[in-house]
């Protein structure tokens, strides 16, 4: 049995520091919940083939207030901006708190407001964030989730009003940057925010890991985001961080005919687990989940995904695509709840893998439940190796059998990159793809 | 140029070459015919070094250099090329991106800088216009949907950008129209000159029309049981294989297919 007594202290400690905010109630009711659950072990149905309860043999330091934080410099922080930085909306959470003096919110306020949770309690927000703050605790019913809920502390709340430009032309980029700072400690970070996208609100939002040190780190991340009616989100997530364990939640709450399309990257990392959910709650709803993972060493990679059709005549595209090479191992896990309401739902999914190594591998498997009549749901996916004759084809033109890989593995990733709608942020990972598997153009 | 040596090669346990003598000099055109199954193809696969068929006997030289010791990629460099009988479809990598990527990989083997952008679409347009080739093909992944005939001409179109010692075209006019042909025996005769040689592996006579060849030889249960020059490409055309098959099969211990070819 693990000891989390550890937890519990710090959970005493941030209750005490915190008596009379808003969200103590919350955190207790979650901290119940995560001491009946545990961290889940391999026989939980969800986490059958990952392991986190490994990750719990450590004990961690949380940072529960951000004054705590410091020293971190400028040259490490612009090493890890996006593309585009300097005229995005950027955000920087340190172990899991929000450090505002390294933030800049550059849109003004009737376009974008970022206030800390509490604020947004105390403010007219109060209803909204009362509404949707934990809508994924529903979706998420495990000790993990339950664990960072018991944290909620001085998460980020993001109003994204109606757009007010062009129509087309999208609000300034929203990057989120989560750091790690493992110089000193082990280090738990529970990040938590909620963006609330008010209807007819365009928003492209890029949430990207950072660790800094070398001892352990574990993140236990969740983001939601309710999507109004006729709102438009893009989402991505860029997860390129060499031994970063994570847990990392996206909860897409679409609460009227409204589009989605979020794209999920990953590249390095220790054990991690995606969660990546679609609530369809408004009728008509077009949504569109892709992701990547491109992984080597011991990496393993857990994408879960849950669209959850509640509406009639909502529309979803998934596709995941993997590739595995060495010791790599991938789940993909994707399920398509039709409920009895919605009648004409078009969901459609699809997962493809390319495993390089005789040592990698993958579980995949597609759940459907459907409840209702009329729909329309397809699934599949495939595992394969490297086309031997188009490897052959490339050499006998006088391409080098390392450089035919990369193209060839760069071509199976193609459909996926071509997603990631901004053009600087496409080429600035395709440029970390090309890295990875050594192309030089 | 290319001198092949008792080539036996095998997949799987099936021995599909049983000996297999041709030497090729620059400046000459060769044709290899043969009926289906006979090896011809496993012998371009060989040359352009495909592991897939295991060498179990024999040498192969190409410019004095041993053959079987070079990887696909260097027997390209050292200018050998291989149309495919069936060229592989690659979806997400362009047509364009793939030529390119293969003349610069070339150049950069010889030691020189990479075609620049201009440079390099101005050498592609003028290759292009010499096979007629459509230019909505460059944007479209490697012959991901392409006719029979376009994945034929799209051989023949890198066989242009990428100027090899020596080509080898297997099939390379089956199941084109006759308007095709003549544009793809256009293309290898403007390469011809007295430092290239090419290799013809066809079943048609009417190939050999407009690409004369200097010496004709027929490829049989992994040997090559006959040579002659163009005539003997009329020959088969007239009486087909059988004449061959009987000969072959009365001369079980003349396995030296020298002893056969002569007249
Ligand atoms: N990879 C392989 N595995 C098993 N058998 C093979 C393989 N490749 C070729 N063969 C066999 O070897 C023999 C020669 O095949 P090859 O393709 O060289 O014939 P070919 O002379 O080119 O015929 P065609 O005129 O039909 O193109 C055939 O019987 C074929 O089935
Ligand atoms: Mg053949």
């Amino acid at each position: 049995m693990i000891d989390l007594s550890y937890i519990q202290k710090r959970f005493d400690q941030l209750q005490a520091s915190h008596p009379n905010d808003e969200l103590a109630s919350l955190r207790t009711e979650a901290f119940n919940r995560f001491t009946r659950l545990g961290i889940p072990g391999l026989r939980h149905e969800e986490w059958k083939y990952t392991n986190v309860s490994n990750l719990f043999n450590n004990e961690y330091q949380q940072a529960l207030s951000a004054s705590a934080l410091s020293g971190i410099d400028q040259s490490f922080l612009d090493s890890i901006r996006l593309p585009g930085s300097t005229d995005a909306d950027e955000l920087f959470f340190v172990n899991g708190r929000f450090i505002s003096s390294l933030s800049s919110i550059r849109s003004s306020n009737d376009e974008l407001i970022v206030i800390s949770l509490p604020e947004a309690l105390k403010s007219d927000f109060a209803a909204i964030v009362k509404q949707h703050l934990g809508h994924s605790n529903r979706y998420l019913e495990d000790g993990i989730h339950a664990l960072n809920t018991s944290f909620i502390n001085d998460g980020v709340f993001i109003y994204v009003h109606p757009h007010l430009k062009q129509p087309g032309d999208l609000n300034r980029p929203l990057y989120f940057y989560h750091i790690s700072d493992v110089r000193d400690n082990h280090i738990l970070s529970q990040p938590r925010n909620l963006i609330f996208a008010a209807g007819g609100s365009r928003i492209q939002i890029t949430e990207t890991f950072a660790t800094i040190g070398t001892m352990d780190n574990l993140s236990n991340q969740v983001l939601e985001v309710v999507v109004n009616k006729d709102a438009y989100v893009e989402y991505y997530k860029i997860q390129n961080t060499v031994n970063a364990n994570q847990i990392s939640t996206t909860h897409f709450h679409q609460t009227g005919k409204s589009y989605v399309h979020a794209l999920s990257l990953t590249l390095n990392g220790g054990t991690i687990r995606n969660n990546t959910n679609l609530i369809l709650d408004g009728e008509g709803c077009d949504s569109h989940l892709y992701g990547l993972y491109l992984i080597n060493g011991r990496t393993h990679v857990d994408n879960h995904t849950l669209v959850d059709n509640r509406q009639p005549n909502c529309y979803s595209k998934e596709l995941y695509k993997g590739i595995m090479d060495e010791y790599a191992t991938g789940v993909f896990n994707g399920k398509i709840k039709v409920e009895r309401l919605a009648q004409k739902t078009n969901a459609y999914q699809s997962n493809k893998n390319i495993l390089l190594s005789d040592h990698a591998s993958i579980n995949t498997k597609p759940q459907l439940e459907i409840f209702a009549d009329d729909v329309k749901c397809s699934h599949g996916c495939t595992v394969g190796t490297l086309d031997e004759n188009a490897m052959f084809y490339l050499q006998a033109r006088g391409i080098p059998q390392q450089n035919a890989k990369a193209l060839l593995l760069k071509a199976f990733a193609m459909d996926i990159l071509v997603q990631i709608k901004p053009d600087r942020l496409r080429n600035y990972v395709e440029q970390l793809i090309s890295d990875r598997l050594l192309i030089n153009e | 140029m290319l001198l092949i040596q008792d080539i036996h090669a095998e997949t799987d346990g099936k021995k599909i070459l049983k000996g297999v003598n041709l030497e090729i000099k620059a400046g000459e055109v060769h044709a290899i015919m043969g009926p289906n199954g006979s090896g011809k193809s496993t012998l371009a696969l060989v040359l352009a070094g495909r592991e897939e068929y295991e060498v179990t006997q024999g040498r192969i030289t190409f410019f004095g250099k041993n053959l079987l010791e070079l990887s696909p990629e260097d027997r390209a460099h050292e200018g050998m090329f291989l149309a495919f009988q069936y060229p592989v479809e690659i979806p997400g990598v362009s047509t364009t991106q793939f030529i390119k990527t293969a003349v610069n990989e070339n150049r950069k083997y010889h030691g020189e800088a990479p075609l620049d952008a201009v440079a390099f679409l101005k050498l592609m347009k003028e290759k292009m216009r010499l096979v007629d080739m459509d230019q909505s093909l460059l944007t479209r992944s490697m012959n991901e949907g392409f006719s029979g005939g376009e994945k034929k001409r799209n051989e023949i179109f890198q066989m242009a950008m990428l100027e090899p010692s020596l080509a080898i075209l297997d099939e390379t006019d089956s199941g084109l129209d006759i308007d095709a042909l003549r544009i793809v025996a256009k293309g290898v005769n403007t390469l011809r000159n007295e430092n290239r040689a090419i290799l013809l592996i066809t079943h048609y006579q009417r190939l050999l029309e407009y690409i004369v060849p200097d010496f004709v030889h027929v490829l049989y249960n992994g040997q090559i049981v006959r040579s002659g020059t163009k005539d003997l490409a009329l020959e088969l055309e007239e009486k087909g294989y059988d004449f061959i098959r009987e000969e072959s099969e009365s001369s079980v211990s003349a396995t030296q297919p020298e002893n056969i070819s002569k007249t």
